[in-house]
């Protein structure tokens, strides 16, 4: 059955792309593969290309510093995988499922060649069996479980085994490793496997639905701007564009903290390691409302950062997706922010240009579209056999150059998402976060507002904007008071409502209820009829309402000023509505 | 190591060179001889079976087909001892201060990133007495953050005002393409501000070759990460990077590498990335904190804006002024929360009032600006400019925030300016009453 692994000699080395012979055994485009340098490390990379005349491209996902031609190396035999078992809770591991924590009692700095186990092999889980002895069991089928931090860890018969096999042993209810037997099982043929906890899944290849459903219920994100206008559904797919400086991070951390998801896992794909520090820091002293246990404990970390080896950022993107699709099969709503998708595309953009081939669009690859498509058709809402249900929801970051959305990455991924929340440098200039442009910015999925709420909404804002460019034009005094007011009131539903100031415990999260007591508020000041005259009065009156406003935003709901601020808002309604003097 | 000479150069070009050789490693120090015994460095940068390629130190101008290449089996290094300080490098690590060279302990370059886990969360404001950092962008220990800024602004005075103002343990300047007198004016201004002794300078000017500038950064850098291990707080000082960037492109070009915008190697973004992802707080150590200098024209040109994507945050310098608008820190949030209570909320108010007076300033072009709110807005604009955006005047943090208060209270009423109540009972002054702004001349 063992294959002759092959073997190759170092022909060319540029930067990450290095050029091999084969001298003997054959490979397999994708396959792993390992060079030896001078020093004996052994630095891990990936089959990308294979050219005629036994030549292939490596990327190596490490730094190539004295490399040299005639260099071995060793070819693996098998595809890039992840480790899938209990203990993927709560990690940080790099691109490959190197778990940092682990690296970094080697060595402080990630010096090449270290891999360590993914996951941990000595931690004991304890494994309740369900399946029976005797029984038929495929690909997928369910063995047992083991409590995992907030959850019951189903232990599957490996994705990837097809046909039917016999269970003919497995083990009682105990402590048990990752590694150690827990069942076997019998094929056909007679010939007998043995069966782990864990299992490894090639992380290029998209993980099969069982069967698969359309994403229509929507997962509240505590932002409400996407709640009430731009909602993102349970395995649903939606982008975050925009120049640096408008926002993309904060609004990343808050989704991480505040979604309604059973895991989150983030994927820092070329990005700050200042901004996984943090995610991984402090969210295990964060208290997750929904479950009273730390937030990292639904947390999963992956973080390729931007000075970590390019190539091995592509393997990140894809490693978190397997992950999420191996927790949707558990039955749970998974979310993955990748943040950012550009720096992934811009590392296929390296390799493609050192590999000469002609360039697309501001030299990106031109297959770039249908590696971005197919990446967020990994997202959706899967059925089970029990007709349970799981889902897996992608948001992705794009940081568009000179923040110009026409770049090749961003149209991509408008074609293959369903939300499109677009940040603007004007709005974040101003101060008004979360900077979603308003106007530009869409979803195709239910809101927990009504639909005809929501058209309410967008139409004050479209008019909002269009008075405020009259006002530019000819000032206050060309337009009426009755047009002035209603430039108010869409001033005020972005100033008390769309903005959110996500560094605040209160304000940076509005729950489904609040949100809804929020809307009902905002509607009557909306609906309230004003016959104020004079612009100063009318300005003046929509101070003090925003100041009330801005007061409520900061007050628990349980608190009981919360009450009497309510009050106090509709008082200030109330009164002004019909007066006709200035009170 | 034994050491392989050749002589075999197949072609030369601007900075880069080409020869056939047998057993080289990537990366790889090398030096070119000239026939008059002369010697330059030059360092492996790709490798095609027995064709390798060099990026020349002193460029290919004056390398003859009958020079030698001699390859020195080990990898760049620079030297690393307390003796460095308050001495004066090239770009090649050599002195150029007319001092003795050093036998000190040699350190790689261009090592790989520390571990995120052994990073710390940035959480120590550094104070610098320019109000527009202190109270709307604060530096914080271990930020990464250039300042963006035409050619000609005073960047790089406002670069040696904060290094030398602040509680730096060593500062090392890495200048790139500097004109002679602007390194003229590091010097003096680092011995003025009796700072020398705390200082390195790694200094790249105009008649060096293009590789050597390119070297400067990771040469301060490894020098800096060295420190910040020994538990030093490091301020690394990089003037300027767009510069770099350009070397970069040249080199690129030279290789016949395939552009991706404007002429930029595709791998630009990576390439600061792997040197500003330098600034670190180590956990169990110091810290290192990079203040930059990327000179531009416009804030969409491919390396601005790859910087924005790197850094937390940018300081943007127009006219002489640190503008509001265009800067940005990303770890203000990291501790403007203890500093005072009023700071977060009257940076923001400060910024929402300017932003609506900007859009008065549009207006006004169009002649609509006629009511009184709006010319307030206008007059507000220009105290807030004079007061506060001069990069160059001194003042506390504490005193800046009650300026803000000042300039609030005289040009709107408390219910105008959107604060808390809490906060208007406990600072909005007394009528009349500023506790810095001067009264006003012409009112």
């Amino acid at each position: 059955m063992d294959m002759q692994k092959a073997k190759g000699k170092v022909v060319s080395v540029n930067e990450s792309l290095v050029g091999v012979i084969i001298t003997q055994g054959a490979v397999m485009n994708g396959e792993v593969a390992y060079i030896v340098i001078e020093d004996g490390k052994r630095l891990k990379s990936e089959v990308i290309d294979v050219k005629t005349g036994q030549f292939v491209y490596l990327q190596v996902f490490e730094d190539t510093s004295w490399m040299k031609a005639g260099d071995l190396v060793e070819f693996s035999g098998l595809l890039l995988a992840v480790k899938l078992a209990p203990g993927i809770l709560g990690s940080v591991t790099d691109g490959l499922q190197n778990p940092l924590y682990e690296l970094a009692k080697k060595e402080w700095f990630l010096e090449r060649g270290l891999e360590v186990e993914p996951l941990n092999n000595k931690t004991k889980w304890h494994f309740t069996p369900t399946a029976n002895k005797g029984g038929f069991v495929t690909g997928g089928d369910i063995l047992g479980a083991v409590p995992e931090k907030i959850f019951k860890h189903k232990i599957f018969v490996p994705f990837s085994l097809q046909g039917v096999f016999e269970l003919i042993e497995i083990a009682p209810e105990g402590d048990y490793t990752i590694d150690e037997t827990i069942a076997k099982i019998k094929d056909e043929a007679g010939a007998v496997q043995e069966l782990t906890m864990s299992f490894e899944w090639p992380v290029k290849m998209a993980m099969p639905f069982y069967e698969r459903s359309v994403p229509e219920k929507p997962m509240p994100t505590g932002i409400r701007i996407l709640d009430a206008l731009f909602p993102i559904a349970y395995g649903g797919t939606a982008c975050n564009p925009g120049p640096f400086g408008a926002g993309k991070t904060v609004l990343q951390h808050s989704l991480a903290k505040h979604s309604q998801a059973d895991i989150v896992i983030i994927a820092a794909c070329g990005e700050r390691a200042g901004e996984a520090v943090e995610v991984f820091k402090d969210f295990p002293k964060l208290l997750d409302p929904r479950t009273g246990k730390s937030l990292m404990d639904r947390t999963y970390i992956v973080g390729n950062t931007s000075s970590m080896p390019v190539a091995a950022r592509e393997a990140s993107v894809y490693l978190a997706t397997s992950v999420g699709e191996y927790y949707r099969k558990q039955g749970l709503n998974v979310l993955i922010l990748a943040d950012s998708t550009s720096r992934w595309a811009q590392a296929l953009r390296e390799t493609s240009g050192r590999k000469e081939e002609i360039p697309g669009p501001e030299a990106f690859p031109m297959y770039i579209s249908t590696l971005i498509s197919a990446f967020y058709d990994r997202a959706g809402v899967e059925i089970f056999k029990d007709g349970s249900s799981g889902s897996l929801s992608i948001i992705g970051t794009v940081s568009p150059a000179g923040g110009n959305f026409d770049e090749p990455v961003t149209q991509a991924t408008l074609l293959s998402t369903g939300a499109f929340w677009g940040l603007s440098r004007t709005l974040s200039d101003a101060r008004k976060y979360p900077a979603i442009d308003r106007i530009d910015s869409n979803s195709q999925y239910p809101s927990l507002l009504k639909k005809e709420e929501v058209a309410h909404l967008l139409e004050l804002l479209r008019d909002g904007k269009s008075i405020a460019s009259n006002i530019l034009l000819m000032g206050e005094k060309g337009i009426t008071d009755e047009t002035y007011i209603r430039y108010h009131k869409a001033e005020l539903l972005d100033a008390v409502f769309l903005q959110q100031n996500s560094f605040d415990e209160v304000d940076g999260v509005s729950n489904p209820s609040r949100l809804r007591i929020m809307f009902d508020m905002i509607l009557k000041i909306i609906d309230a009829p004003l016959n104020l005259k004079g612009k100063d009065k009318i300005r003046s009156h929509f101070n003090f309402i925003r100041q009330a406003f801005l007061d409520w935003n900061y007050m628990k709901i349980d608190d009981t000023n919360f009450d009497e601020q309510n009050s106090k808002l509709l008082n200030l309604i109330k009164q002004r509505a019909y007066a006709t003097e200035d009170l | 190591m034994l050491q392989k000479t050749y002589d075999k150069i197949d072609s030369i070009g601007r900075s880069i060179l080409s020869i056939k050789a047998k057993g080289v490693h990537n990366k790889e120090l090398a030096e070119v001889i000239y026939p008059n015994g002369d010697k330059a460095f030059a360092q492996v940068i790709a490798i095609n079976n027995e064709q390798v390629t060099l990026q020349l130190f002193s460029g290919g101008f004056g390398v003859s087909t009958n020079c030698k290449i001699r390859f020195l089996g080990k990898p760049i290094q620079v030297g690393f001892s307390d003796d460095m300080l308050g001495r004066v490098y090239s770009g090649n690590g050599k002195p150029i201060d007319g001092g003795p060279e050093l036998l000190t302990d040699m350190v790689r370059i261009a090592g790989p990133s520390i571990n995120p886990v052994k990073r710390l969360i940035p959480k120590e404001m550094i104070r610098t007495g320019v109000p527009m950092i202190d109270v709307f962008n604060t530096l914080v220990r271990s930020q990464k953050i250039p300042i963006f800024a035409k050619a000609g602004e005073p960047y790089n005075r406002l670069l040696a005002n904060i290094a030398t103002q602040t509680d730096a343990d060593v500062i090392i300047i890495g200048g790139v393409g500097l004109k002679y007198d602007e390194f003229h004016y590091f010097r003096q201004r680092i011995e003025e501000a009796g700072s020398k002794n705390k200082t390195i300078m790694f200094v790249h000017t105009h008649r060096d070759s293009i590789v050597e500038g390119l070297m400067v950064p990771d040469l301060a850098l490894a020098v800096g990460e060295k420190f910040a291990l020994q538990g030093k707080n490091v301020f690394v000082l990089l003037s300027d990077m767009t510069q770099w960037s350009d070397y970069l492109r040249q080199v690129a070009n030279a290789q016949d590498q395939i552009p991706a915008n404007q002429g930029y190697p595709g791998d630009l973004y990576s390439q600061l990335a792997s040197r500003y992802e330098k600034a670190a707080d180590i956990d169990g150590a110091g810290s290192l904190t990079i203040l930059g200098v990327t000179t531009m024209d416009d804030i969409t040109h491919p390396v601005p804006d790859n910087t924005g994507y790197i850094t937390e945050g940018q300081f943007y310098m127009k006219d002489g002024y640190l503008e509001l608008f265009g800067s940005l820190s990303r770890l203000k949030q990291q501790v403007n929360e203890t500093t005072r209570e009023d700071h977060r909320s009257i940076m923001n108010v400060m910024a929402r009032l300017l932003s609506e007076a900007e859009e008065r300033v549009k207006a006004q072009k169009f002649g609509s600006v006629k009511d009184d709110y709006s010319f307030r807005l206008l007059d507000y604009r220009k105290t807030f400019q004079k007061e506060l955006m001069d990069p160059f005047r001194y003042l506390e943090l504490e005193d800046a925030l009650d300026l803000c208060w000042d300039i609030l209270a005289r040009y709107f009423k408390k219910e105008e300016v959107g604060l808390s109540s809490k906060l208007i009972d406990s600072f909005w002054p007394k009528e009349g009453q500023y506790k810095i702004l001067k009264p006003h001349n012409n009112e």
